[in-house]
Formats: structure tokens, C-alpha cells, sequence
């Protein structure tokens, strides 16, 4: 078998990382996993959290998504994030902006709680709780961001 | 006949536009450029998204439990028709094609009784459709302050159009956009988004997507994907359409160029052949007086 597979991290603009990896560790919304070369096929949801890569040669990679989903076969796992940020650029900029706009989502599901129904209400929440998770997990404080009213 | 001064004076105001055309057409080479390169890298990601979905969509699509973005509404009764066009003309034929297929629709969608909404993007597809459908539009997008198109606008325009849906203002959503087949030629293309159209998946596939482990499960994941596709699929369009509108650009401008050349060729010999009459005249004058002596 084996000992790396073809990792690719693409987002709708560009192509962000495409590299021989050893191990993935990848934010799963049913929790986290790890992909390594063989993992049987399978097509995960992912929840907004940070991705690493260790390549071939171990060095490893960070990456903080904003959700996606990623799909994993014996020998190449594709990660398809909507956002994707190395972890050295992951400024509190970004993350006050990205909180704003999961802020923002909250908002509109409560307003329309009639019509859209609990669930999605729920989750645009648990999306806030996790990038505010995510924020702190990586050394930036989440309390930072300015939420419009 | 108009005076030696008038055609100075026109000669050098076809100059003047020719240099302007001559301009605007590198510009949109060097546009169509980065335009090109744009779309091209977005599609890993929309190729990659087309597979999965494929799969899933092949083995959802017939259980009563697809999502309503796949199955639709169970009617044909409303549609929803996005046109996608630019902020700017100048560019051949671009903006009249599009606006154009779209008009098509929306009278075939009339005859046969169907209500239709039209929710527009760019200022183009407003102004060319306002005088015989202003009562249809619902939704105006305005792009004049993007420069370069990113993936949150067309996530901005694919949440309004998954809205009006949630809220049933519609059964069925049609994309109006150019598609991009090469510098001389783009394709005015209409495609349905909502509900989802199921590729025809081959037996590869649907062998491969049954191999796959689901997580959460297949519903799930389809539930997820559905709204993120549509986005994808917007901002296909756009990128094609901003790629189609730099490409008819370039097109017209060069034929204006040469136009505007042909058009100082004609002025040039008429100048100089009422140049050389006016010439001829004086001269005359001349003899024929000193002829008289």
C-alpha cells in the first residue's frame, strides 16, 4: 500500500493546496476523523474547524475552513471548502469578518423561524459556536468581532 | 459638398474614435485574459461538486424523501427566470443575445399560461427588458461596484433565489447567461437550477457512489450540497458570462477599429479629390483671366 495520497483543498476560486499527504485531520460535523492512505470511500459534511496536513515528508499544514464537505478515497482525499485560509494568514480580521456573516446567518434563520423551522435555526447557531470555537482554538479572541444589529 | 474644413474636421474625429476603440479592445484583451484564468480555475471545484452530486442525485432522485430543491414542488406552474447579464455595453451583441433567449422564454412560458418572475443581474438585462416586462421583475442584483467576481456574490444571488423558493414564490428557476466558447463565438444558454437537473450518471459512477459511506447520511449531505450547488452553478454562469462579455468586447471593438480605418480611407480620398478640384478652380481663374487680357 501506498504510504501518501493526493490531497487537493479547492475552493470555488482556486485551487488552494494540492500536495502528496501522509494523514488529514479534518473537522467532521459528527466529529473529527482522520484520513490516511487506504481509508475506505466516504463523503463527509465538515463543520467550520482546522484542517491538517501532514505531507509525505511530514511537514505539517494548517488550514481554518468555514464548513464544506470533503470526499475520501483509498488514494485521494478532495476537501471542498467554500473558504479556506492557511492558518499563518488567519488574521483576527478574518475571523471578526467570518464571524459577522455566521452572526449575520443566525439573524436571518431567527427571523424567519416560522418558515424555515427549528432545525436551521439550530444549526446556523452550532455554525457560530463552532467558528467562535475555532477562533479560540487557534489563539484569536472571538469576542472581538462587531455584530451589526 | 461639404468644405475642405468640415471633412478636416471629421477625419479627425473618426481618428480620435478610433483610437478610443482601439484601446477598449486591448483592454478587453488583457480582461478576457484574467477572465478566462478565473474560470478556469474555479473548475476543479465545479467539476468536483458535479460528480458527487451526480451520484447522489442518481440515488436520491427517486426516493419520496428528496429534498424539494431536487424533486421541485410537483408543479410547473411559476417560473423564475434569473438573466444574467453586464454593466456595461460596448460589446457586440452580448447583452441583446442573452436578453433576447430570455425574452423567448418568458413569451413561450406566457402562451402556455405560466406565471414568470424575472429577477435580473447588471444593469443591461434591467434596461433592455424594463419597457415590455417591468411588471415581471422582482429582483434587480447590481454588480457595477464588483470589479473582479467572487464566489460571495454569487453566493449573495444564490441565497435570494433559495428565499423566494423557501417561501414558494416559485416552481421552477432558469439561469439566462452566455456561455463561452471561444473569443468569436459565445452562446446564449438558458439552465435550469431548481430543481436540481439529474445528470444522466453512467454506471461507473453510480457504482462508485454506491461504494461511498455517508456522513451524516445521504439526505444530509444532499441537504447541504443542494443550496452550495446552486451557488456554484451562479457562479459558473458568471464567470462564463464575464469571460463571453470581455470576448464580444474585443470582437466589436476590433470591428469598430476597423471600421473606423475603412471610414478615414473614404474621408481622405474625398478631401483630397475636393482638395485638388478647389485647385483645379482657382487655376482656371487664373488663365481664363489672363487669357481676357
Amino acid at each position: 500500500m501506498a504510504d501518501t495520497m493526493q490531497f487537493d483543498l479547492v475552493s470555488p476560486e482556486r485551487n488552494l493546496m494540492s500536495v502528496a499527504a501522509r494523514e488529514v485531520r479534518l473537522p467532521g460535523t459528527e466529529g473529527d476523523l482522520t484520513a490516511m492512505p487506504g481509508h475506505a470511500p466516504a463523503i463527509v459534511n465538515l463543520r467550520p474547524g482546522l484542517v491538517t496536513v501532514i505531507a509525505g515528508d511530514g511537514a505539517q499544514t494548517e488550514f481554518a475552513v468555514t464548513g464544506g464537505f470533503v470526499e475520501i478515497n483509498a488514494d485521494s482525499v478532495t476537501l471542498l471548502a467554500e473558504r479556506g485560509h492557511p492558518r499563518t494568514e488567519m488574521t483576527q480580521e478574518v475571523l471578526n469578518e467570518m464571524l459577522v456573516s455566521a452572526h449575520r446567518r443566525v439573524k436571518q434563520a431567527e427571523e424567519k423561524r416560522e418558515t424555515v423551522g427549528e432545525e436551521i435555526v439550530t444549526a446556523a447557531v452550532k455554525l457560530l459556536g463552532d467558528m467562535q470555537a475555532l477562533g479560540t482554538h487557534i489563539g484569536l479572541d472571538p469576542n472581538q468581532a462587531n455584530f451589526p444589529d | 459638398m461639404p468644405s475642405l474644413k468640415d471633412l478636416k474636421n471629421r477625419i479627425g474625429s473618426v481618428k480620435n474614435t478610433r483610437k478610443i476603440t482601439k484601446a477598449m479592445q486591448m483592454v478587453a484583451a488583457a480582461k478576457l485574459r484574467r477572465a478566462q484564468e478565473a474560470a478556469e480555475a474555479a473548475r476543479p471545484y465545479a467539476d468536483r461538486m458535479a460528480s458527487v452530486m451526480a451520484g447522489l442525485t442518481a440515488s436520491a432522485a427517486g426516493s419520496a424523501s428528496a429534498p424539494r430543491l431536487l424533486a421541485g414542488t410537483g408543479e410547473d406552474r411559476r417560473h423564475l427566470l434569473v438573466v444574467l447579464t453586464s454593466e456595461r455595453g460596448l460589446a457586440g451583441g452580448f447583452n441583446s443575445s442573452i436578453v433576447k433567449l430570455a425574452r423567448q422564454h418568458v413569451a413561450e412560458l406566457q402562451a402556455q399560461g405560466k406565471e414568470v418572475a424575472i429577477v435580473t443581474v447588471g444593469k443591461k438585462a434591467r434596461e433592455q427588458l424594463k419597457r415590455e416586462y417591468a411588471s415581471l421583475f422582482v429582483h434587480h442584483v447590481d454588480l457595477s461596484e464588483v470589479k473582479r467576481i467572487a464566489y460571495d456574490n454569487a453566493r449573495e444571488i444564490a441565497e435570494g433565489i433559495l428565499d423566494r423558493f423557501e417561501n414558494g414564490e416559485f416552481d421552477v428557476a432558469t439561469l439566462f447567461y452566455s456561455r463561452f466558447e471561444s473569443v468569436i463565438s459565445q452562446v446564449p444558454t438558458a439552465r435550469q437550477i431548481i430543481p436540481a437537473v439529474v445528470e444522466e450518471a453512467d454506471e461507473a459512477t453510480l457504482g462508485a457512489s454506491a461504494l461511498y459511506e455517508y456522513e451524516p447520511d445521504e439526505t444530509g449531505i444532499l441537504n447541504e450540497l443542494l443550496p452550495r450547488s446552486i451557488a456554484t452553478q451562479v457562479f459558473a454562469a458568471l464567470l462564463e458570462n464575464a469571460a463571453s462579455e470581455q470576448g464580444a468586447r474585443m470582437t466589436a471593438m476590433d470591428n469598430a477599429t476597423r471600421n473606423a480605418g475603412d471610414m478615414i480611407d473614404r474621408l481622405t480620398t474625398e478631401y483630397n479629390r475636393s482638395r485638388q478640384a478647389a485647385i483645379t478652380k482657382e487655376l482656371i481663374e487664373i488663365i481664363s483671366g489672363a487669357e481676357a487680357l
